[in-house]
């Protein structure tokens, strides 16, 4: 009996102790950005001046690094307009590559699937120079295209996915009682997949608050860094650092990555489950 | 004059009616048009040109210095690569990197993940694989914050305080093991996505064909290895190769973590050492050639990688005609 119950919680052990690591990281994560100072996870003290970042401008903050609220906002117009453009990019793409018959429609199917694995990062040296040959070098806009882009053949791939779900008799109903293909994608089909747009848009938005080399490659200026940029540059060269001021600002930036990942779970699982169905 | 417009007439008849039908057809594809445009224009701006410029600019010998007045030296950069002392040194880290990290955590760690969450009680699973997602969702700055703090020097150092009453003198690790703390930091966070898709496709195998196995007397190792693993041979394949991809460009959490140090070229493997050469300034002079050429040697092997694993995942099963069109 005691070896039968102990060759059942094996997996459970085997899991606890892999999963520790993980644990103990975010705790000390949370727990050091309270503490004055810490040794390990054990800490000093208990203060609130690490938070003191939220009060914005000032000695009290950092003297050369702009008010954090800018970088939030920053970081959320980012986010928010990459997933807007890029949910309804691929949503026309998914439609049209789901349902209408065009020239170049396998061959671009093709590309979508191609460009789904392949580096993207390895061309930021050129886009580097593309955006600053279309003057959008250090701009939002800039980072933002570009952003947008890299993740798009994903969207697109995602997006068809989901249409293809969708049985084309109310679609063919509307269209024969004359509703033009605008109209029927945007009010009969795409409330129709609803929770797939929800999903995407969820992921996308996830993607876009935490991203890092683009924003820290594409902006110079204070103005345009986002939490990511400005977390990175308090770091700096990781050697004298305040990591109560450091903890409290990175558990600032991850709490809605935390909020959304806690109520969403559902879907985002069903986004990396969903894109990967075309691979088995 | 009679016979130069007849002459002209002819023609312009058969030209009309041919105009006339391209235009019909050309309107019924204006729904497509307009609907593919956006995504067709960016895919066009920041995929296909960037690899047209990099092809380019890895043949001149752009750099901060000679902006204005570069010049073309065809495949010198590519000679400079070949012969360069710093590249097998590059290329060893980078197959070391890439190899370890795929086998021990991206594939390794994510069938264990995957074996060991799908046969405990449900609800316990998810929670696991849940926290194991943590690290992908975590802005990569914390997360490499993270492995910096864990491995910093006494007393600070998470590991050091947990391992020294063992015995073993604290160091910072960091600078110690680069290589181990580069791996592992990669791993946790690879191994969250072929977590994923093997417990999807473990939970997608008819339990009929474990009953079977149970039936039959297997032990739960015997059904694993007998079953299991070849009933997601597809997915461990897909993932092998869709994760050396993006493990051959991906550099974000080496920059972060230890920006291809200690020393001279410790852990830099070739994508950071592109991105060093051409988009930071690293050694004063940014070589935009040079390193548009280590960039190119990578977009070459993305193509080429990415061609073939779409042709062996069965591509032509996932682009069946479309079930309705013009009406």
């Amino acid at each position: 009996m005691i070896a039968k119950g102990l060759r059942r919680s094996i997996p459970y052990i085997v899991l606890t102790v892999l999963t520790l690591p993980i644990v103990i990281f975010y705790g000390w994560l949370l727990v050091s950005s309270f503490a004055t100072r810490m040794h390990g996870i054990r800490p000093l003290g208990f203060t609130l001046e690490n938070w003191r970042f939220l009060a914005g401008w000032g000695e009290a903050w950092h003297r050369d690094f702009p008010s954090i609220w800018m970088a939030t906002l920053n970081t959320l117009i980012f986010a928010a307009v990459v997933t807007m453009a890029e949910v309804s990019v691929s949503a026309a793409a998914g439609y049209a590559l789901s349902r209408l018959r065009f020239p170049g429609r396998r061959n671009f199917l093709g590309l979508t699937l191609v460009l789904h694995g392949f580096p993207g990062v390895s061309l930021l040296i050129a886009i580097f120079f593309i955006l600053r040959f279309m003057k959008l070098y250090d701009t939002m806009l800039g980072v933002i295209l570009v952003k947008m882009s890299m993740d798009l053949p994903f969207g697109i791939w995602i997006m068809k996915g989901f249409f293809d779900t969708v049985s084309w008799d109310i679609e063919m109903s509307a269209l024969i009682d004359g509703c033009s293909r605008l109209r029927t994608w945007l009010q009969i089909v795409l409330p129709l997949i609803r929770p797939g747009v929800a999903a995407l848009s969820i992921f996308c938005f996830l993607s876009g608050w935490q991203e890092f080399l683009l924003p820290y490659i594409f902006t110079l200026s204070f103005n345009n860094w986002t939490l990511s940029v400005l977390l990175k540059r308090l770091i700096g060269d990781f050697r004298f650092v305040d990591y109560g001021l450091v903890t409290a600002v990175g558990l600032f930036y991850m709490m809605p990555v935390v909020i959304f990942y806690a109520f969403t779970q559902q879907y985002l699982l069903s986004i990396y489950t969903g894109g990967m169905k075309g691979g088995a | 004059m009679k016979s130069k417009s007849t002459a002209r007439a002819i023609p312009l008849v058969r030209v009309g009616i041919n105009i006339r039908s391209l235009s019909a057809k050309l309107k019924s594809y204006s729904p497509a048009f307009m609907f593919m445009s956006p995504a067709v224009i960016l895919v066009m701006l920041f995929y296909f040109l960037p690899v047209i410029v990099t092809l380019w600019i890895s043949t001149t010998d752009m750099s901060v210095a000679t902006f204005r007045g570069y010049r073309m030296i065809g495949l010198a950069n590519y000679i400079r690569m070949l012969t360069s002392r710093w590249t097998p040194r590059i290329l060893k880290n980078t197959a070391f990197y890439v190899i370890m990290t795929l086998t021990c955590f991206n594939v390794g760690m994510a069938l264990v993940l995957a074996l060991l969450t799908t046969h405990i009680n449900k609800k316990v699973g998810m929670l696991f694989r849940a926290l194991w997602l943590l690290p992908r969702i975590t802005p990569s700055v914390i997360y490499a914050l993270l492995w910096i703090w864990a491995t910093a020097d006494a007393p600070f150092g998470i590991i050091n305080q947990l391992i020294s009453p063992l015995g073993v003198e604290p160091r910072n690790w960091m600078m110690k093991t680069p290589w181990a703390v580069i791996i592992l930091a990669n791993g946790f966070v690879g191994a969250s996505f072929g977590m994923i898709i093997f417990t999807s496709a473990i939970e997608s195998i008819l339990p009929d064909y474990l009953m079977a196995a149970k039936v039959d007397g297997a032990s739960t190792l015997q059904t694993i290895r007998y079953v299991i693993l070849p009933m997601i041979k597809w997915p461990i394949l897909f993932v092998l190769s869709y994760q050396t991809l993006s493990l051959l460009a991906s550099y974000e959490y080496i920059l972060l973590l230890t920006n291809g140090g200690p020393g001279f070229y410790t852990t830099e493997v070739w994508s950071l050492y592109a991105f060093h050469l051409a988009l930071s300034n690293y050694f004063g002079n940014v070589q935009f050639g040079y390193g548009a050429a280590l960039a190119a040697v990578l977009v070459v092997i993305g193509i080429i990688t990415s061609v073939i694993y779409l042709k062996v995942f069965r591509f032509r099963e996932l682009v069946a005609e479309p079930k309705i069109e013009a009406l």
